[in-house]
């Protein structure tokens, strides 16, 4: 126990120092894109659902935020809350519809919901912009006090978010209603044999997992003050599931690690000649991944650190259920 | 009858026969959908990637080859299938035991890799591929001008399916891949290859879909996401059709387009929601799709 709180006190600290040795902006991608990915990882990892159209809440409140803030003036606190509600209101209407069917169907469903989605922003493109999306949304200051548009206030400001976000989808883990989403994911037949209601903690978890989304779609939206139709790609939909999948899903720092890495790649393909290339490195993250390195970068080395020493870190299994 | 709803008929003719097309594309593709997952398990993301390859194929062949359209339908379908057959082989047989989202997934990275890499070679501009001599022109039927090699894709779409249909319904090879889908171990045991005949099934499913990628090469633009546009429409059509039957998701796919084409005509601004549409309406009704049986 000792050990996790010094790790999350040095992890603290580095967050606290790296606006020093890295652009702030960066930073901020990461972060908002470790939100995203570990409120993915909420239904996936601990609930055992592939949702394949998670952009739909990314984009969505990234729209939502930017539209309220740009042309109705309205003030951050309000944006950021209008657009948590309005992807936990989508999440609330997928998942509905969704949770009817399992496994393979549920993805693909997500997935024509989300295409649904995506192609009303095409069409709204008087409201959304349509392919040059919405520019110079105003960053504002937050309670009239913190002036946003500074770099490391903005940074600060985005990274307490994220924590209070990150420990929130700690708390759901760890609850009873976290434990019985596991129980959910590893055993359907036997959670319902015990008398839960799965259809409605599926339900809740979803609508979790859309406004954490939705939290850091909008975060993104106004850091790079844009909201664009790539957002609610399913391109974006895939990023997400392959920072998951890289980082490890089920584990809690899977997703940042897998952000970290996906983000990285990014930027440091968009200079070179391989700037087309991004697609295909994606692509064969994925094979790779699913073909070799199905725990991920965390999950791995867990099992490492559990061979080694039976007394390790406390481990979160990652789901390899078999059919 | 000069008008029908209000609107002419030649509009709404051409637009029932437009659906039929796009429900042609729907139908071969969801069918292969529907064998692969038989016997895998796994939905094939890498399915539209593979459609989009049979059109580049027929494309690159007439350009830089010469093959001929009729040639090349038969060509385009085979290299395809055989690169198929290779993917099984090398990739997916090897998540074959571990959760079927994987296949989804590894299917998803593999659809990535080959877009982005005819994205690379090609751009993303669309190629136009000429419409075959044989088949140029079309005839006046009175109420609406029908191109000859329109009605030739939906003809070539029905009878591949068809055939397909009839090969597993009344086929010994067919009846071996009906008792797999039911139980591979047991078939199996009789001594049936069930590997071999999954690799097969795999590389089968995929050339149905580079066919009716060589199909839609002379009337959409050959691009590299060409496939991926398609291919979750095909979702929420096999969403709709249950992947029970395969006739039924013949028959869904066909009317789908049809009522797509349809939307068309009274309210444009839907028909490219009108399916998704559909797809949350039998959802709620019937969550095991209209030919599924519940899971």
């Amino acid at each position: 126990m000792n050990r996790t709180i010094v790790f999350y006190v040095i992890l603290f600290l580095a967050a606290m120092v790296a606006p020093v040795v890295l652009y702030p902006f960066l930073l901020m991608e990461l972060l908002c894109f470790a939100l995203f990915a570990s409120a993915f990882n909420l239904l996936l990892g601990y609930a055992g659902l592939l949702s394949f159209g998670h952009a739909a809440f990314f984009g969505m409140a990234a729209y939502i935020s930017s539209i309220l803030m740009r042309d109705y003036g309205w003030p951050i606190e309000f944006g950021l809350l209008a657009s948590i509600l309005g992807s936990a209101l989508l999440g609330l209407v997928f998942g509905w519809i969704a949770i009817r069917r399992s496994g393979i169907y549920f993805a693909m469903i997500t997935l024509a919901l989300a295409q649904a989605v995506y192609f009303l922003a095409v069409q709204g493109s008087g409201i959304t912009g349509g392919d040059d999306g919405l520019h110079g949304v105003p960053r504002g200051k937050f309670f009239g006090l913190l002036d946003l548009s500074e770099p490391l206030i903005l940074y600060y400001f985005v990274l307490a978010l994220f924590i209070g976000a990150f420990w929130l989808i700690q708390r759901i883990v760890h609850s009873p209603f976290g434990l019985i989403l596991k129980a959910v994911r590893d055993n359907e037949p036997r959670a319902i044999s015990l008398g839960y209601d799965v259809g409605r903690y599926k339900l809740l978890v979803f609508v979790l997992s859309a406004a954490l989304a939705g939290l850091a779609g909008s975060l993104k939206s106004i850091v790079f003050q844009l909201a664009s139709l790539s957002d609610v790609h399913w391109h974006t939909s895939g990023e997400v599931i392959l920072m998951t999948l890289l980082g490890g899903v089920g584990t809690i720092f899977g997703p940042l690690v897998g952000a970290g890495i996906v983000v990285m790649f990014k930027h440091s393909l968009a200079q070179g000649i391989l700037a087309e290339s991004l697609p295909i490195v994606m692509g064969f993250l994925f094979v790779v991944c699913v073909l070799v390195f199905r725990r991920g970068v965390v999950g791995e080395a867990h099992a490492f650190l559990k061979s080694r020493s039976s007394n390790g870190i406390k481990r979160d299994v990652p789901p390899n259920r078999r059919r | 009858m000069d008008e029908i709803f209000g609107f002419p008929p030649q509009l709404l003719f051409a637009q029932i026969f437009m659906g039929l097309i796009n429900g042609s594309f729907y139908a071969v593709l969801s069918l292969g959908l529907a064998i692969i997952f038989g016997l895998l398990r796994i939905i094939n993301f890498s399915h539209g990637a593979m459609y989009m390859l049979g059109a580049f194929s027929a494309w690159f062949g007439l350009q830089y080859l010469g093959i001929n359209y009729w040639i090349a339908l038969v060509l385009a379908p085979l290299a395809v299938g055989l690169f198929g057959l290779l993917i099984e082989r090398t990739m997916l047989r090897r998540i074959r035991h571990v959760d079927h989202l994987y296949g989804l997934l590894l299917t998803f990275g593999i659809a990535l890799i080959l877009e982005g890499a005819l994205v690379q070679f090609f751009g993303v501009a669309g190629q136009r591929y000429p419409t075959p001599d044989e088949l140029q022109g079309g005839i006046n039927l009175g109420f609406m001008f029908l191109p000859y090699y329109r009605a030739w894709v939906i003809i070539a779409s029905v009878v591949i399916c068809l055939v397909t249909w009839l090969i597993i319904e009344r086929t010994k090879i067919g009846a071996y891949l009906r008792a797999g889908t039911e139980n591979p171990d047991m078939v199996q045991a009789f001594g049936i290859n069930v590997p071999l005949m999954t690799s097969l099934t795999y590389g089968f499913g995929v050339a149905l879909s580079a066919f009716a990628g060589v199909l839609a090469a002379p009337i959409v633009s050959v691009s590299p996401y060409m496939g991926s546009n398609l291919i979750i429409v095909v979702f929420a059509v096999v969403v709709i059709g249950g992947m029970g039957s395969l006739l039924g998701a013949v028959i869904t796919g066909l009317a789908l387009g049809v009522i797509e084409g349809l939307t068309k005509v009274f309210y444009s601004e839907a028909a490219g929601l009108v399916i998704f549409m559909i797809m949350i309406i039998v959802l709620l009704v019937r969550p095991a799709g209209l030919f599924g049986r519940p899971e």
